[in-house]
């Protein structure tokens, strides 16, 4: 905890890398998104909570270039700026490891990291990947977030486990140059175990100052790593909070919609009373 | 590098190296080449197989196979099919037969003709597939009708029948049909083609490419890998396969044939997916298809040796197809499981 508070104390002089002023996003005649505003800071773990449907995807979306906001402002140090594309996004340093991760499982753990950056060595014909390199840096970067047991680059990516492909696709990520890194959902598909090798890799990388955007439905998940929250309700943001000023209980009844919980208690009971045998 | 601690390489032992090799896609097409091999070497012994004349006979039946199954391998691997091929290969000796003798062009410049047709019919096939979005198989199933129409229609007006006579001698017969006692050229340019596609699946970065294109086209992309290209560069490969293969045929055989290559269209797919490519793209080796071809050969030439029908090769190697695919997927799972 005291750690955490120290670090908390340098983040508040950190300017925001990343600030979205009042965003409105429009589809056709879905309202996606409606006056959202939110700071990324580098260090810091900001979690996008939010039902289905709530907007979480399309915000992040706007982050990384897919989409562009119909209305209002993004800043990146500051400064006001648009993304046409993802790779405009990702050239600026803002990384997205999607629920897939992005990876490809029959290539090696060497071949896939540097997948479209390959290193390469030699002139003209004689140009070739440069495997001994791959090998040593994927090696490293890999077990740098704490993956110890990915000890052989050779080793087919599909062998791998769900929480170490994505401490694969996060450590190519930061690799080549992330400065925000979003994670889409990264513990949805995996089991207990799994997902807390995610969640300590995201620790890892908030130690190394990255801005983390990490979308979940997964409120224990959220408070565990989390330092600063947004809930968004159909496309708006409900709430925003920093650790600590939440309990558990409060931010399970936010997403599911306030009294939603209580109210399916009851009806719960109601069913349980029609299969109640009556005299 | 941030927090790079020292990392040590696991030690290679023996046994290491021993079940990396059983980890490659090729290693089921080696066990299939080495077990088929063994099998007719013994079953025809006294036959004349194993002799010099033996092995010149399949090698030169496997040479012309292995040609173009090595592109077509990287085409599977990339993730695209190319049925065009035995049609190129028709084309391309009815171009050098109706250039030679009806247009008394030199050699050289029919074979140049042929090779910017290969090359114009595999940047069509790359485009189309990449452009629309349809799938390869009927792009270029579009594409082998036409080259076979177009082949056909300039065969009968100029000559008046599908077959073409050509005759040649000189450094492009030399280069393409010489032999040394029974042993074709063509065997040469099949250790090359393979040597050179060995060196770009394994060693480039363009390697990298096919394997991360054919395993998942949109996370290729999404990782910068320029997939559009790389699948255009791979339909021109196995169109420049198809003419190489269809020059080779033209001077060996003195003729023009629009059917010739027919049989090509599913025997390299056979022996891509013996050599243990996978069928859905993203995984095998240039190796592997040398080795498929090799199996391919061996079953084709030996069971005259056999005395038998040879009718019975279809069979056999049906069989050995089904066989070929379970233990390769059994490989796979197995390097996947470690
Ligand atoms: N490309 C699009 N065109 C039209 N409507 C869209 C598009 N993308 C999203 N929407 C709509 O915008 C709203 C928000 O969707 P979004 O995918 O952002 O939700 P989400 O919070 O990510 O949900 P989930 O938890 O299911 O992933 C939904 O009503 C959705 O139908
Ligand atoms: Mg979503």
């Amino acid at each position: 905890m005291t750690e955490h508070q120290a670090s908390e104390h340098v983040h508040e002089v950190l300017p925001p890398i990343l600030e979205l002023q009042s965003i409105t996003k429009r589809f056709d005649n879905v309202l996606a998104l409606h006056d959202v505003s939110m700071q990324i800071n580098p260090g810091e773990v900001h979690c996008l909570l939010g039902d289905n449907g709530a907007g979480k995807s399309t915000l992040i979306k706007i982050f990384s270039g897919v989409h562009q906001q119909t209305s209002g402002n993004m800043c990146l140090e500051g400064a006001s700026i648009s993304f046409a594309n993802p790779r405009e996004a990702r050239d600026r340093g803002i990384a997205t490891v999607h629920q897939g991760t992005g990876v490809l499982p029959l290539m090696s753990v060497a071949r896939n990291f540097f997948v479209g950056s390959e290193p390469t060595r030699g002139k003209g014909v004689l140009r070739r990947m440069d495997m001994a390199e791959a090998r040593r840096v994927s090696l490293e970067q890999i077990q740098a977030l704490g993956i110890r047991r990915v000890e052989d680059a050779d080793q087919l990516v599909g062998t791998l486990s769900g929480g170490e492909r994505q401490a694969l696709a996060i450590s190519r990520a930061l690799y080549f140059g992330a400065r925000v890194l979003i994670l889409d959902e990264p513990t949805a598909a995996l089991g207990v175990r799994e997902a807390q090798t995610v969640l300590k890799l995201i620790r890892r990388v908030r130690h190394r100052g990255v801005a983390v955007v990490l979308v979940t439905h997964n409120a224990y998940h959220a408070l565990a790593v989390g330092d600063r929250f947004t809930i968004l309700i159909h496309g708006e943001a409900a709430d925003s909070f920093v650790q600590g000023e939440r309990t558990r209980e409060e931010v399970l009844n936010l997403m599911a919609g306030g009294e939603e919980l209580e109210d399916l208690q009851l009806e719960l009971e109601e069913i349980d009373a029609e299969f109640t045998p009556s005299a | 590098m941030i927090g790079s601690q020292p990392v040590s390489p696991r030690p290679i032992g023996g046994r290491h190296r021993l079940r990396r090799m059983i980890y490659r896609p090729e290693f089921g097409a080696l066990l299939a080449a080495l077990v088929v091999y063994g099998f007719f070497a013994w079953g025809t012994r006294g036959n004349g197989f194993v002799t010099l004349n033996g092995t010149a006979s399949w090698m030169n039946s496997t040479a012309e196979l292995g040609i173009l199954a090595v592109p077509v391998a990287l085409l599977l691997i990339g993730g695209e099919f190319d049925l065009s091929i035995g049609a190129m290969v028709g084309m391309t000796s009815i171009i050098l037969a109706a250039g030679t003798t009806h247009y008394e062009l030199p050699i050289g410049i029919s074979i140049l003709i042929a090779v910017l047709v290969g090359a114009a019919v595999g940047l069509i096939n790359g485009f189309t597939t990449v452009k629309t979005g349809l799938p390869s198989f009927i792009v270029t199933l579009g594409m082998m009708m036409a080259i076979l129409g177009t082949s056909l229609g300039l065969a009968r007006t100029l000559v008046g029948s599908p077959i073409v006579s050509l005759n040649t001698e000189g450094f492009f017969e030399s280069l393409f049909a010489s032999r040394w006692r029974q042993f074709n050229v063509s065997i040469l340019w099949w250790f090359a083609v393979a040597a050179l596609a060995t060196w770009v699946l394994a060693r480039t970065r363009t390697g990298n490419w096919i394997l991360a294109t054919g395993g998942d086209t949109q996370a290729a992309r999404e990782a910068g890998v320029p997939t559009d290209r790389v699948k255009i560069g791979l339909f021109v490969a196995v169109s420049l396969g198809a003419v190489l293969v269809g020059v080779i045929q033209a001077l060996e055989f003195n003729s023009g044939d629009v059917s010739r290559g027919t049989a090509f269209i599913f025997n390299t797919i056979i022996a891509s997916v013996i050599g243990g490519v996978l069928l859905r793209g993203g995984y095998g080796s240039a190796v592997g298809a040398v080795l498929g071809a090799t199996t391919f050969g061996v079953v084709s030439v030996g069971i005259f040796y056999t005395g038998w029908e040879t009718d019975w090769a279809q069979l056999f190697l049906g069989v050995l197809l089904f066989a070929a695919v379970l233990a390769n997927s059994f490989f796979r799972k197995l390097a996947l499981s470690r």
